[in-house]
């Protein structure tokens, strides 16, 4: 058994860190953690995804979109401030999330894969055709977040709060969430989809389910990005905020909740450091990372961390799989179609 | 019915990009069970090799073959050194490592040449040709017959050469082959090889007409899947026929239907892919095969 020790030591300390940042950091660092905020959030969406249910999906960043535009459109027409704002992007964005699980359920694999990827490159082109809601090209602005009266301190450190207490709150429903049935259903259907069907877990409301949190919080997520930007446009939610979200979860640790806190700081300040570099070198990192990553520690920087320490203070390993351990049930089955 | 004409052939030749697009995915898909999101950016890049070959004072045919064999070697080279190792490793793995090269060849075109859009020179004369009483443009037709030759050569390749053979025997019966004496590792890096080969011959007839820019090839290779899907991404020649009338039905639908115009056009290939995969994930000329949940 592993004691929780460790872990809740690991948990005040990321909390105390985020609580004094704004105190001892410049005041860059901490917008850029505004951002940091914005993509855990998102992060944490695919982890439970594709990392614990195994739905492969290349597309959050419409997700995010969604959210980013519901929560600026409310502010910029209907000049709704964001605590209703951001719930409603969430609702949203869950909606449509439910809507792409149903589809889901019937796109094996790869091919989920693919029309995510599909969807992901269509979004900017659904945000610059609806011109009349979304402003078309040059986007919409938001107003700047006010910090209530009460507050000592200024605005941007008022989001900076707020966008890490809702971090909080959605770390802690989705660890609960994750941890007990819901959990064990979703992994179960990831590892061994027959076996879990056969002990009666039910594949289409637990999937459909994992998709429409998932963009939940991909849309609470998108919703943060427009805010501390204050301002959304198509240019903002290309494929590539997608594959970002892809990286920073395969780089952080794609099995485990703290992969999205250390993948969303990654993609936050890796790209400021190898832009020095040239243009292109973002690109050329990420993507000679997520093979070396792939090839040799497939569990990310935290699985790997992780079990780093785990053979330093002698205690036993466990798996560095991305997927299971038990073979999957096609391969027991006698006299499989050969493809032809 | 002249505007007709000309819109169905340039639908047509956008067609046959999408043809020789998806057939490259088709290629491997078949051979591997990878969907290789890379193809597209690896088509890019070759585009751009192209390019350069030609700003150094290469003609533009000679830059073409040149570069035809840069991305034969290349494609081999990737097989073995980056799929080779994740070949038999979770569907998760593989994709994320296609999408680790998509990342670096976009970063590396950056790199090298720039995100600024360039132009790039069309290999065909600009001056239409008239067919009939009606102006065809002489780049749609020679797209579309440089994409019609490619497509034949590789369907002669596969069914008459002994190493076309191997390659299908090794597709799809690795074990047998193997025991056969037939060099199954090999015969795939070939397959990533061809796929390079047809990636590069789209990239450089599309990119006339597109311009050449990094993410020259994010769209065009949607369509490509769309095409695939469409045909049935295990059928060569449902890949063919899938972008054929992808390019056609998508360019009078966008030209013809105000609602749909330039923008949704990337939703409809979409919404194609989606329609499909629910309705008859085998495609137009695919097989249905046994799911397991």
């Amino acid at each position: 058994m592993r004691s929780n020790g460790p872990r809740l030591a690991a948990i005040a300390l990321a909390i105390v860190v985020i609580a004094v940042l704004p105190a001892i950091a410049p005041s860059f660092i901490v917008f850029d953690f505004i951002f940091v905020a914005a993509y855990a959030i998102a992060i944490l969406g695919l982890i439970v995804l594709t990392g614990m249910n195994g739905q492969i999906s290349l597309g959050h960043g419409a997700f995010m979109a969604l959210g980013g535009y519901v929560a600026a459109v409310l502010a910029h027409n209907a000049g709704w401030p964001y605590w209703i704002g951001v719930p409603l992007a969430a609702v949203a964005s869950g909606a449509f999330g439910i809507l792409i699980g149903l589809i889901a359920l019937r796109l094996a694999g790869v091919y989920l894969a693919l029309a995510t990827f599909s969807l992901a490159v269509a979004t900017p082109s659904f945000l610059k055709h609806f011109k009349s809601v979304t402003g078309g090209f040059g986007g919409l602005s938001l107003d700047t977040v006010k910090a209530p009266g009460w507050f000592p301190l200024d605005a941007q450190n008022w989001l900076y709060y707020v966008a890490w207490a809702v971090t909080g709150v959605v770390f802690l429903l989705s660890a609960l969430l994750v941890q007990g049935k819901f959990g064990r259903a979703l992994r179960a259907l990831r590892d061994n989809p027959i076996a879990a069907v056969s002990f009666g877990v039910n594949p289409y409301y637990y999937k459909t389910l994992a998709f429409g949190w998932s963009a939940v919080l991909a849309g609470i997520g998108g919703a943060f990005l427009a805010m501390a930007t204050a301002y959304v446009s198509p240019d903002t939610f290309t494929f590539a905020l997608s594959i970002t979200l892809l990286i920073g979860a395969v780089l952080g640790g794609i099995l485990t909740f703290w992969g999205a806190l250390v993948g969303a700081i990654v993609v936050e300040f890796l790209p400021f450091v190898a832009q020095k570099i040239n243009a292109g070198a973002p690109g050329v990192v990420y993507g000679v990372a997520l093979i070396l990553m792939m090839l040799f520690v497939p569990d990310g920087i935290v699985g790997g961390l992780q079990r780093l320490v785990r053979g330093l203070i002698g205690q036993p390993q466990l798996q560095p799989a991305l997927e299971p351990t038990v073979p999957p049930a096609a391969s027991i089955a006698v006299d499989q179609p050969s493809r032809e | 019915m002249h505007d007709l004409a000309q819109q169905i052939v340039s639908g047509l030749a956008t067609g046959s990009i999408f043809a020789s697009m998806a057939l490259a995915l088709v290629l491997i898909y078949r051979a591997m069970g990878i969907i290789n999101f890379a193809q597209g950016e690896m088509a890019m890049f070759t585009t751009y090799i192209a390019w350069q070959l030609v700003q150094n004072g290469m003609p533009m045919w000679a830059a073409f073959g040149a570069t035809v064999l840069v991305a034969f070697v290349g494609g081999v080279a990737l097989e073995r050194l980056v799929i080779r190792p994740v070949e038999r490793a979770p569907q998760l793995t593989v994709v994320i490592v296609t999408l680790g090269l998509f990342t670096a060849f976009n970063g590396l075109a950056g790199w090298f040449w720039g995100f600024i859009v360039k132009s790039f020179p069309t290999p065909f004369p600009t001056s239409p040709l008239q067919l009939g009483g009606v102006a065809f443009s002489a780049q749609d037709l020679g797209v579309i017959v440089v994409s019609l030759v490619t497509l034949g050569l590789i369907s002669l390749f596969f069914q008459k050469t002994k190493l076309g053979l191997a390659m299908r025997a090794a597709a799809l019966y690795p074990e047998e082959s193997r025991m056969l004496g037939i060099r199954v590792g090999w015969m795939l890096a070939l397959g990533w090889g061809l796929a390079a080969v047809v990636g590069a011959i789209s990239g450089i007839m599309i990119a006339p007409v597109v311009f050449l820019d990094p993410n020259m090839m994010q769209t065009v290779i949607v369509y490509a899947f769309a095409a695939a899907v469409l045909g049935g991404i295990e059928s060569p020649i449902g890949a063919v026929v899938g972008g054929l009338i992808l390019g056609v039905g998508i360019n009078l639908l966008g030209t013809y239907v105000d609602a749909i115009g330039n923008e949704l056009r990337l939703a409809a290939a979409l919404a194609v892919i989606v329609v499909v995969l629910m309705v008859k994930p085998a495609g137009l000329f695919g097989r249905a095969t046994v799911q397991r949940v």
